[in-house]
């Protein structure tokens, strides 16, 4: 049986259309990513599967339930944490979990194991109202509070935002374990780097799913030769870049920019023909792409290439 | 469910103590509201300063005006001699009203003839000019009973008037019940109505519907502590009343409480029905100060009475809860009538509740919009 399953749902508010025809299965134990910007969809297609909203059409499930016709079964089985730090924060580390795992009728010493390992590292704050903690506590604790109740399937929204990187990868980590306790995840972030720890991955934007696969595969996938070029001098190598004719698409990367071509160079021909323009150039190299080449390739498909 | 409802119950108690804000409305506002009627916005007065103009000057002129201050309502400003001065007391604010004694006073007096005692008052705050010039002539009225006491008139038409249920004309017997009104009010439907709204504008409410929590408990959980601390204020106004105020109560007093309780409930549904249309804590806000406290304080005939407003007024103040309430509350508290007679009341508050629950089970959503 499917943890869950979408089936060409649609949303709109108003003018505004925030999902379109979105389709996708995911499995017990399976950690789930929606990776995408602000304003791709996620948090609405988040709201329809926690029975919070209604989609204007399609069909989803939840533990094989119906999101609309049985959205009290679904209330009973899943675990969320909404995009916003949604506890109380007037009230203790303590107060709030204790709070939780009573209005889903158990208690913290019932399901303590599930979340042993999260709360021990905010144990020693048990007693600090939940507002004065830091960003990755609070979301530990949150995490906490939606898994006290042993739910089947965990809908993170974006629970690393305002997160720091240290936290983050704790907080990975503990998806990780989760996972081997056959907790299905659906989680979204519009980090690309922490789409590689999931199992699968949807790429979503302007409310359209555009691929969904393993990381892994996704990586295989990708057959455009990737450059990665450093420079000091990005801005004239980009636009040098961008009206190139053997250019696909040419984009910033941290301290690289990524390169796609339309057929294989050689690197060292590309940084010749950047250093024959007078671009001095450090380095060129054939590199492997990251879930954000590949996201940004294909947002880019059905765009022409900014010139 | 028992244990849950607990839960939910005890966590509303945590805002509660540790919201200074929700505090000061809880127990600062009805403390305030009570001393501020009670104390401040009255239409009694003590030593309202007065002007004579005494004509006369004769032993019995005299006599009238000192019996005029024996009250203690009045107090000499200034003797005057003439006509033309009898604006400028006034004109300065130094006095409120000039008392004209004509001339021959003693000697018409004790003849019997018909004397005519002139008042002119400050009629820009007319409430007041009225309540001195009623003053005025019950003075006068004593005076010429105790000095002719031995000459009585038999042809004379004696208009005795006497209040029942509140001999002194108190203020506080109108503003006690008034102020319970609006406290339950205050407490029960606009702090309900910002804690639910609160819920929501926080993301928390998220998360209780995606719970296994029904609807009718997280409402009732809500309101329950709310319900509880009011009803504490209603007797806490009641107390202060009787004991401060010296507000009698007449009537059974467990009807009393019945009938607050009762109006606890008309009033939490409104503060719920005023929750599920508001988003913000902003917005709840504004809709319970305008839609709810504005009526009941100017429309429900707490501090104007409701017959002299324009028909239109009339019936919209018609609609408020509070009117009934205070109705109620005067004919217990003050009159000491029976269930019997408030029957109409009791109905048209039941009624009401009824209809503004069917509202709020309608509009109350199980999802988000």
């Amino acid at each position: 049986m499917a943890a869950v399953l979408v089936e060409n749902i649609d949303k709109s508010y108003g003018n505004v259309t925030a999902l379109k025809s979105i389709g996708f299965q995911m499995d017990d134990g399976e950690i789930f990513g929606l990776i995408g910007p602000d304003g791709a969809g996620k948090s609405t297609l988040f709201r329809i599967l926690t029975t919070l909203l209604l989609p204007d059409g399609g069909r989803a499930s939840v533990a094989g339930h119906d999101v609309i016709q049985e959205y009290k079964h679904i209330r009973k089985k899943v675990g969320y944490m909404p995009g916003r730090f949604s506890l109380y924060q007037d009230l203790s580390v303590e107060e709030n979990l204790s709070f939780f795992a009573t209005i889903f009728g158990t208690s913290i010493q019932e399901n303590y194991d599930l979340v042993k390992d999260i709360y021990q590292q905010i144990e020693p704050f048990k007693k600090r109202l939940a507002g004065k903690l830091s960003g990755g506590m609070k979301q530990k604790l949150a995490l906490c509070c939606a898994l006290i109740h042993k739910p089947e399937v965990l809908f993170l929204d974006e629970p690393t935002t305002g997160v720091d990187a240290v936290s983050r990868k704790e907080f990975w980590e503990m998806l990780q374990s989760l996972k081997k306790k056959n907790i299905a995840i659906l989680v979204s972030t519009p980090y690309m780097d922490e789409a590689s720890l999931c199992d699968r991955i949807a790429l979503m934007q302007n409310g359209e799913i555009l691929k969904i696969d393993s990381p892994g595969q996704m990586v295989i996938d990708f057959q455009k030769p990737l450059y990665a070029i450093k420079t000091e001098h990005t801005y004239t190598a980009l636009s040098y870049l961008r009206s190139a004719s053997f250019t696909r698409s040419a984009l910033p990367f941290g301290e690289f920019i990524h390169l796609t071509t339309n057929k294989p160079y050689e690197a060292l021909q590309i940084k010749d023909d950047l250093e024959r323009v007078g671009i001095p150039i450090q380095e060129v190299k054939r590199t492997a792409p990251s879930i954000e080449d590949i996201f940004l390739d294909l947002s880019q498909t059905n765009e022409p290439i900014d010139a | 469910m028992f244990k849950v409802f607990r839960a939910f119950v005890k966590k509303e108690f945590y805002h509660i103590l540790r919201d200074k804000r929700t505090l000061l409305i809880l127990f600062g506002m009805p403390l305030a509201q009570i001393l501020i009627f009670g104390y401040a916005v009255t239409n009694e007065f003590k030593d309202a300063q007065i002007d004579v103009l005494d004509y006369a000057k004769d032993e019995t002129s005299i006599q009238l005006i000192d019996h005029l201050q024996s009250s203690g309502n009045f107090q000499l400003n200034k003797v005057l001699y003439s006509e033309t001065q009898m604006e400028a007391g006034m004109k300065a604010g130094d006095s409120k009203l000039v008392v004209v004694i004509p001339e021959n006073f003693s000697r018409d007096f004790y003849a019997g003839r018909p004397i005519k005692i002139q008042v002119v008052a400050d009629g820009s705050d007319p409430n007041n000019a009225n309540t001195l010039g009623q003053y005025v002539t019950q003075m006068v009225n004593s005076f010429q009973m105790q000095r002719r006491a031995t000459i009585p008139d038999p042809y004379r038409i004696n208009v005795e008037s006497r209040m029942m249920y509140n001999p002194q004309l108190a203020s506080a017997y109108n503003f006690v019940p008034g102020t319970i009104a609006l406290i339950l009010l205050i407490i029960c439907a606009m702090l309900t109505s910002l804690t639910i709204a609160r819920e929501k504008e926080l993301g928390t409410m998220e998360i209780l519907l995606v719970s296994p929590l029904p609807p009718l408990l997280i409402i009732l959980g809500k309101v329950t502590p709310y319900a509880i601390l009011s009803f504490t204020n209603a007797i806490l106004v009641l107390l202060l009343g009787h004991f401060v105020f010296d507000v009698p109560i007449v009537g059974s007093i467990v009807l009393l409480l019945l009938m607050c309780f009762l109006y606890v409930v008309t009033a939490l549904v409104l503060g719920t029905l005023i929750s599920t249309v508001s988003r913000t804590q902003q917005d709840a806000m504004m809709r319970s100060l305008m839609g709810l406290m504005m009526p009941s304080m100017i429309l429900s005939g707490f501090i104007f009475p409701l017959t002299s407003m324009p028909v239109l007024l009339q019936y919209i103040g018609q609609l408020v809860p509070a009117t009934y309430f205070i109705e109620i509350l005067k004919a217990v508290m003050l009159r000491g009538v029976g269930f019997s007679f408030i029957l109409f009341e009791v109905g048209v508050l039941l009624i009401m509740t009824l209809v503004f629950l069917l509202i709020t089970w309608r509009k109350f959503k199980i999802r988000l919009e």
